[in-house]
């Protein structure tokens, strides 16, 4: 289901933004990119505060922006919510008042529950009576998120809410984002430039490159295309999402199952049921013609070799398909001489860690 | 001690003053945003007209004025044609001439005011459904107001101190447009030392309040101090 539909042309002297998207109208859908490659400037786009910008642009069927008829919705008049890279509060307004002014100016009944329901799940009840420069950059970002939320807006816009933070204070709001994204409703997207953040909010993913868009797709199926950048990486990993099968506790391990097989990962403290996002690291990652019995690898499961590629100083590229999903493996180009690696091969691969995201 | 004749130029002073003051911070806001935003070619030119004043002499100004004013004047004959009578040496014409003479120093601290906020409060409040006009009431006024101070002192006090344009345009007609400046020129005229001193002292007192105020309470924000 396609629901954002998004085209623009923009030229800054140097900088040429050229894009023609469509994007879910549920989940997260991350911009990644480098700096300078546009991510920032096509949300700003989307907001209406690109007032250059040529293009199109429908949300739900709505027209916010049609150039050829000039149509142009001014950035007051579009119902989205916009949480800026700096927090960017009203110094002169006290907290409470920073949540209440969109509030104030939007007709909608909603708004004060959205607020409330942010308020908690944002942990900042204890802050509403002080004035934004006696807060952290952390608890800062946390309230113009909650901000944008009272507005119980169609659509977040998220311009990179954790770049001017320190690490600290990154691990302490990327679990709030990850509860706003399981209880979210409506489309946000995501500009940023951290794989971390990446992998841990993404379903889709659009990665940019000097002003235009070079993948977009499903977050698995993208992270496991040889021919991007991404697969390439050191850091190169697949997120899997997973559900809690079994607690098998006496030996401190946890059951997952996925579209296709199961795992057993470090023990999670969560419910039968419970769907986790697990990131599988190409490097963890090892392939065997047989399904040898003797190894102390828990993970070993099937697979079907889809696609390899040779990359520098020796090394091979293998995505394989597990079940349903999409696997990474950086293996040694030695290697895949050696086993003879085909594609549509079946193999087994061994998993030597996973992380878990949520 | 102070003469009734005295007080009632102090007061006509005061309220010139006053008057002009509100005139300018009226068109001088939505002049000094304009001056702050636009990227239009009159920018440069608007801008300097504005600052005129800086630069010319006051007795230029007030010789324009007084031809432009005058019965023979193109605003003498307009405001002859509405039957107001010419502006020249009226109360009104005196307040007209502060406006244009004090402008600057009221456009000044205001565009540096709104140059210092930026566009990202304003961006801010955008998103948050607020209108250019409501944003600018909710967000650029009170963020920008020691720069809305500033300027209406200095308007203010820069208007009671002029002599030039005054005495060009208004005259000397006591009650009527005869201030406080001129009327210390026409105490030393009559070799009335004491009684200039008087006067003297007092818009002294008054300079020196305004200012102390400025810089003490102010303090914070370095848009409200034009001279450091």
């Amino acid at each position: 289901m396609t629901v954002i539909k998004a085209r623009f042309a923009l030229n800054y002297g140097d900088f040429k933004l050229e894009v023609d998207l469509s994007l879910p109208s549920t989940g997260v859908s991350v911009l990644f990119g480098h700096s300078g490659s546009g991510k920032t400037t096509l949300l700003r786009c989307i907001a209406g505060l690109e007032q250059a910008a040529q293009g199109y642009l429908a949300l739900n069927g709505t027209i916010w922006q049609d150039s050829e008829q000039h149509i142009f919705l001014p950035t007051y008049k579009r119902p989205l919510g916009y949480v800026f890279q700096d927090a960017n509060l009203f110094s002169h307004l006290s907290v409470l008042d920073n949540l209440h002014y969109g509030l104030k100016r939007v007709k909608n009944n909603l708004g004060l529950i959205k607020l409330n329901q942010a308020v908690e799940l944002l942990g900042i009840g204890h802050l509403l009576a002080r004035m934004p420069n006696h807060l952290s950059g952390g608890e800062r970002q946390r309230i113009a998120i909650a901000r944008a939320l009272a507005l119980n807006p169609e659509i977040l816009l998220m311009d990179e809410p954790l770049a001017s933070l320190d690490f600290k204070r990154k691990q302490e709001i990327l679990p709030y984002l990850s509860k706003l994204h399981q209880q979210l409703d409506i489309p946000v997207l995501y500009v940023t430039h951290s794989q971390q953040e990446m992998a841990q909010l993404a379903d889709t993913l659009v990665i940019l490159e000097d002003g235009h868009i070079l993948a977009a797709g499903s977050l698995s199926a993208t992270q496991s295309r040889l021919d991007l950048p991404l697969a390439h990486d050191r850091e190169a990993a697949t997120v899997w999402q997973v559900i809690i099968a079994e607690h098998e506790s006496h030996y401190h391990l946890t059951r997952v199952d996925f579209d296709g097989g199961s795992l057993s990962i470090p023990a999670v403290d969560a419910k039968m049921g419970t769907v986790l996002r697990i990131q599988i690291y190409a490097r963890d990652v090892s392939i065997t013609l047989t399904e040898s019995s003797a190894t102390s690898i828990l993970n070993v499961l099937p697979a079907i070799i889809s696609e390899f590629t040779e990359g520098q100083n020796g090394q091979a590229l293998i995505q394989l398909q597990v079940g349903k999903g999409l696997l990474l493996a950086h293996i040694t180009r030695k290697s895949l001489l050696l086993l003879g690696l085909q594609i549509g091969m079946p193999v087994f691969v061994q998993i030597k860690g996973t992380s878990i995201l949520n | 001690m102070l003469s009734s004749e005295d007080l009632d130029t102090l007061l006509l002073t005061f309220k010139v003053a006053g008057m002009a003051t509100t005139i300018m911070l009226l068109i001088g806001t939505p002049l000094a945003w304009w001056l702050t935003r636009t990227r239009s070619v009159w920018k440069g030119s608007i801008n300097a007209i504005v600052a005129l004043p800086l630069v010319l002499p006051p007795t230029v100004l007030g010789f324009y004025l007084l031809v432009l004013m005058g019965p023979s004047g193109v605003i003498g004959k307009f405001t002859n044609w509405l039957g107001l009578g010419t502006l020249a040496f009226s109360f009104y014409g005196l307040v007209i001439g502060s406006v244009l003479y004090s402008m600057p120093f009221v456009v000044q601290p205001l565009q540096a005011a709104f140059a210092m906020i930026g566009k990202q409060p304003l961006e801010a409040a955008a998103t948050l459904r607020a209108s250019p006009f409501d944003s600018f009431v909710s967000v650029v006024m009170p963020l920008a107001k020691p720069g809305f101070i500033t300027a209406a002192i200095l308007g203010f006090t820069h208007t009671v101190g002029e002599f030039g344009v005054v005495l060009m345009i208004g005259g000397n007609i006591p009650n009527k447009t005869r201030v406080v400046s001129v009327q210390i020129y026409n105490h030393v005229e009559a070799l009335e030392y004491s009684e200039a001193h008087w006067l003297a002292g007092c818009l002294l007192l008054f300079s020196f309040t305004v200012l102390l105020i400025l810089y003490t309470q102010l303090k914070a924000s370095p848009v409200a101090q034009p001279f450091k």
